[in-house]
């Protein structure tokens, strides 16, 4: 498996199946792992950065956690496979950014991905599509298991597995579920939702993580404590307490929206479409922008011209990055503009 | 870059690009008007913000005698990692233990002891205590909620830990 080959197919994150997937796009469990004896990577020097990333690579393949795993080795990749794996949320952007030795591992169904020397030694990730938490969280303590078996990671009796820092010590977990909320946004009800989200110890961010916006009203909703409650209680207070309730609320305010503004909804799902296929020049945002508004349609069975795995497929392969790949060369953001706008036409005349 | 807000002249630290007919429209706001205009997307709170507050809450001075601890281990200052948020290795946890422990607490919402897994190879005292631990958190747990089926049972599984 290389990199080519994924190009041409969906990624896990939208591949558009699982529970719930008309408002829940994708669930991610991740674990925080540092190895004993060894300093975090503040503190590494470039060989110990260089051993932990050729030791922790040699367990994970002896591991066989999966039938295909791939390697990338990312200061040897050049930046557009960096951004390319952003785009398939196989790793972070900090990861994609740094400067020092770190790679990533992954399936090649790509729904486990684990990070090297990111914040931490180890970054486990589980990907699902859909609301699948108890998959996921079944899935990635069957990898922690396995790597258990091979590597010591630092423990304290008090805070549990350390971390480079402290907002992630104890269970080193992060759960969360990437939503689709366009009814709760045009409602104007949004605020609601982050309210009730910043009562229950719940953070809400953008599509790709930290400090990037909400694009397209998909919002990433994940727990902010790690210590002081179980593995099995944060995905229970996650998958219980909040996350039902705001499929609730989005699945209501499109009922309301779908009974009381029936020509509004029909109207921007058909404008949205009419823009994607007119465009002779469409940046990034703006198709997320218009594929949320057609991906809602959809859902409502207002635009049956479409279907989900369409919008999933242009949502994707329309990314800075993947569209550079299609077309094997860096383009300058104008040139990236047309060139979407021609592979977006193209790709609506054929449905 | 820096933006201030659009709507007072505080710092923006919320930017938003939002899309509406095609026109792209860029928004810098502050914390409090982003909360208010109900656009908030707003990320966990930042470690240097809960190193603010801390030094802000507790004075300088007290945080002084904090700021000198070092660890042995990989050398590094209290007060470095306040800059950075990052700590240098597993054995700052105790080195900095002062200075953390209020800092831990305030960042995990009041807790400060792992209940969790355990890794296999831990000694059985240790494993013991965290399973010990997660009983009685799970106990008050269904106190709370009134499930006293559970919790009877729960009582029944901290009894035959208590001896074992
Ligand atoms: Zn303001
Ligand atoms: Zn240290």
């Amino acid at each position: 498996m290389n990199l080519a080959d994924l190009l041409h197919r969906p990624t896990e994150w939208l591949r558009g199946t699982g529970a719930i997937n008309d408002v829940v796009i994708s669930s991610r469990i991740r674990l925080a792992r540092n190895l004993v004896g060894m300093p975090f990577l503040t503190r590494c020097s470039e060989e110990q950065l260089h051993e932990v990333e050729h030791r922790l690579k040699k367990k994970i393949f002896q591991a066989r956690m999966a039938d295909d795993v791939a390697y990338v080795d990312i200061p040897a990749s050049g930046e557009l496979d960096r951004k390319f794996l952003v785009e398939r949320h196989l790793i972070s952007r900090q990861h994609a950014e740094g400067s020092h030795s770190r790679g990533v591992t992954f399936s090649a169904n790509e729904t486990m991905a684990i990070m090297i020397n990111e914040e931490d030694h180890l970054r486990i990730q589980i990907l699902r599509s859909g609301l699948e938490l108890d998959e996921a969280i079944a899935e990635i303590n069957r990898v922690d298991q396995l790597l258990e078996e091979q590597l010591d990671f630092a423990f304290h009796r008090r805070y549990g597995y350390l971390t480079a820092c402290p907002t992630n010590v104890g269970t080193g977990l992060r759960v969360s579920v990437m939503a689709h909320l366009p009814a709760l946004k045009m409602t104007g009800e949004i605020e609601k939702v982050f309210r009730a989200a910043r009562d229950m110890r719940l953070a809400i961010r953008g599509l790709y993580g930290e400090g990037t916006e909400a694009t397209g009203d998909f919002f990433q909703i994940s727990n902010q404590t790690t210590l002081g409650r179980s593995e099995h209680q944060i995905i229970k207070d996650f998958s219980t307490q909040t996350i039902p309730h705001i499929i609730d609320y989005e699945r209501r305010a499109r009922h309301v929206l779908l009974k009381e503004q029936t020509i509004a909804i029909d109207d921007k799902a058909h404008r949205a479409l009419a823009t994607l296929h007119a465009a002779k020049l469409i940046s990034s945002e703006e198709t997320m922008y218009l594929l949320s508004l057609v991906r809602l349609g959809i859902h409502l069975g207002r635009c049956n011209k479409m279907d989900i795995a369409t919008v999933n497929e242009l949502f994707l392969r329309t990314q800075p990055a993947h569209l550079q790949k299609i077309h094997n060369r860096t383009m300058e953001p104008r040139e990236r503009a047309e060139a979407r706008a021609t592979y977006i036409h193209k790709r609506l005349d054929a449905v | 870059m820096k933006f201030k807000c659009d709507k007072c002249s505080k710092p923006a630290t919320i930017h938003l690009t939002e899309i509406i007919d095609g026109e792209k429209i860029e928004k810098h706001l502050c914390q409090d008007c982003a909360a208010t205009e109900g656009i908030t997307v707003k990320a966990e709170v930042p470690i240097s913000q809960l190193l603010e507050d801390f030094i802000l809450q507790t004075g300088i001075e007290a945080t002084a005698d904090a700021a000198e601890a070092t660890c042995e281990v990989c050398g590094m200052k209290f007060s470095e990692f306040r800059n950075a948020g990052l700590l240098g290795c597993p054995n700052d946890y105790d080195a900095f233990e002062k200075g953390l422990l209020p800092l831990v607490e305030r960042a995990q919402e009041g807790a400060t002891q792992h209940i969790g897994k355990v890794p296999h190879n831990a000694d059985d005292a240790q494993k013991r205590q965290t399973a010990m631990l997660r009983l009685q958190a799970e106990l008050k747990g269904a106190i709370t909620a009134e499930n006293y089926e559970r919790a009877a049972v729960l009582r029944d599984q901290i009894k035959e830990l208590e001896n074992a």
